[in-house]
């Protein structure tokens, strides 16, 4: 009889029994109460999201990261000034979201840039807004970003074993000011194009490799039409990929190191250890 | 005795006697490690492969000569007179639109006043002295003033005398000049050069470069021009 049936392409057929399953659920319940596939999938219908949750984390091992990443212990005495790097970060978010809205519309083109630039401000629905959230908010980052550095000398968070975590975040100042030098080109009126100007032959004023690196900025002798397009792939290509590389980096340090105690705490617990002593 | 100990201590070369499992007789390497070794070496061919030209594409304005040799006619010679500077635009890229444009200033050479002559050998001086405007400092635009004779860099105060030589402020060398020539009675300017302190020519360089004594060999002249 089963040898005359058509056979049923794979996905039609029941599904094999599971090792911990000694025979198929079939598809509908038996009338002595025992549920079959079609009861237990009405069951789950209303925990769906629960279990497409369930189902990425047993696959992912999302949340036994997560357990350790966000509820990981941190020092007594942290404080507000604690959340300045997530703040840097958010800012750098922020400006990853603009800069890539902003492209939409934007012509890196000698010629187009400036009348490209400000049709985003004069035009473009919201665009005063999105480019001024991204011209403000390069300002804030970088403040953001000299706050929590200041915050990490000042609370001596630098010290072993979190001295390659600032060398890192020395690394994403230097990127993040180069992201500054890089973007101030792109409007391309009167004031980036001498802005720029002096900056290459700042880097030009470098003994033995200053006339080359300059050379390398501006892609070739003279500013010319290749600078700008130059330095907006740096801008939104290069650069950022770099930063958010390194960011990552940055985070694994913390969360596998942890962070540090403000200083005057790290003080009352030798004191502690003294007594025990 | 000292013989035997080094050769104790260093490896044997062989794997079978290094007391490998699975170690072929007369084999040097063990099959792990070739195969390790040559999946390194050929990711790293396979990486070369794409980076070296990539980096090469990036890179290669600094090393190829984009100078073009160009004349551009700034005016009849009647224009320019030997004690006043005369304001004149070129386009330096016609690339670039407005940016490419380049204020110059023009006046006929002086025999008298403008000994040493800034070409080379000096035999054949160029009729007219083309300065260009950019200050050597950091590349702001310099102005003119006719009354002391003087050019003035409104960024930090770099002040240049009638030859364009550093007269006061930051500046490190003279202000850049332009080749010239006269055709049918019409001033051409070509390309740019620099010049040290006694007005010896050098190629173009970028402002903030020294040309003087030992200074001149901390900025060399670059292949891209
Ligand atoms: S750029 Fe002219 S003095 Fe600094």
């Amino acid at each position: 009889m089963s040898k005359l049936t058509p056979p049923l392409p794979k996905f039609l057929r029941p599904a094999p029994p599971r090792p911990s399953e000694k025979e198929p659920t079939p598809d509908i319940g038996e009338p002595n109460g025992k549920p079959g596939r079609a009861d237990k999938l009405r069951e789950s219908a209303g925990e769906g999201g629960a279990q497409v949750i369930g189902w990425l984390d047993e696959r992912t091992g999302t949340s036994p990261f997560l357990r350790g990443f966000l509820f990981r212990k941190v020092p007594k005495g942290t404080n507000w000034f604690y959340s300045l790097g997530s703040a840097t970060m958010f800012a750098f978010v922020s400006q990853a979201v603009t800069g890539v809205f902003l492209a939409m519309y934007y012509n890196p083109d000698a010629t187009r840039a400036y009348e490209s630039a400000s049709y985003i401000t004069n035009e473009v629905f919201a665009g005063e807004l999105v480019r001024g959230m991204h011209k403000w908010g390069s300002t804030v980052m970088i403040v953001l970003l000299f706050l929590h550095m200041a915050r990490t000398f000042v609370f001596g968070a630098y010290k072993y074993p979190r001295e390659l975590n600032w060398v890192i975040g020395v690394v994403l100042l230097v990127l993040t000011l180069a992201m500054g030098l890089t973007g101030y080109l792109l409007p391309f009126d009167q004031r980036s194009y001498w802005a720029t100007i002096v900056a290459v032959n700042l880097n030009a004023s470098a003994p033995l490799i200053g006339p080359f690196l300059a050379d390398f900025l501006r892609g070739g002798a003279e500013f010319s039409s290749v600078t700008i397009t130059r330095f907006y792939a740096l801008h939104m290509l290069l650069i950022p990929g770099l930063i958010a590389a390194l960011i990552g980096a940055h985070l694994y340090l913390v969360a596998k190191l942890g962070t540090t105690a403000p200083p005057w705490l790290r003080a009352e617990k030798k004191e502690l250890t003294k007594e025990e002593i | 005795m000292a013989e035997n100990r080094s050769d104790k201590n260093r490896k044997p070369r062989y794997t079978a006697d290094r007391g490998m499992p699975g170690a072929f007789e007369g084999e040097t390497v063990t099959r792990r490690g070739f195969m390790t070794g040559g999946a390194l070496a050929a990711g790293g061919i396979a990486s070369a492969a794409f980076a070296l030209p990539a980096l090469g594409f990036a890179l290669a304005p600094m090393f190829t000569d984009g100078t073009v040799d160009r004349w551009q006619d700034v005016g009849p010679e009647s224009d320019f007179n030997p004690t006043a500077y005369v304001p004149k635009v070129i386009n330096t890229d016609p690339g670039v639109g407005e940016a490419g444009k380049a204020t110059i200033y023009v006046r006929k050479f002086d025999p008298e006043s403008d000994k040493p002559s800034p070409s080379d050998g000096g035999s054949d001086p160029i009729p007219y002295v083309v300065l260009s405007t950019r200050c050597v400092h950091l590349g702001c635009p310099v102005r003119y003033y006719q009354a002391p004779k003087r050019f003035v860099c409104p960024c930090h105060g770099g002040i240049y005398d009638f030859q364009g030589k550093v007269d006061g402020g930051p500046p490190v060398r003279p202000l850049d000049r332009f080749e010239a020539r006269v055709t049918n009675g019409r001033v051409e300017v070509g390309e740019r050069f620099s010049v040290n302190s006694e007005l010896r020519r050098f190629s173009p360089r970028d402002p903030s470069n020294h040309l003087d004594g030992l200074w001149q060999y901390l900025y060399p002249a670059r292949p891209s021009t």
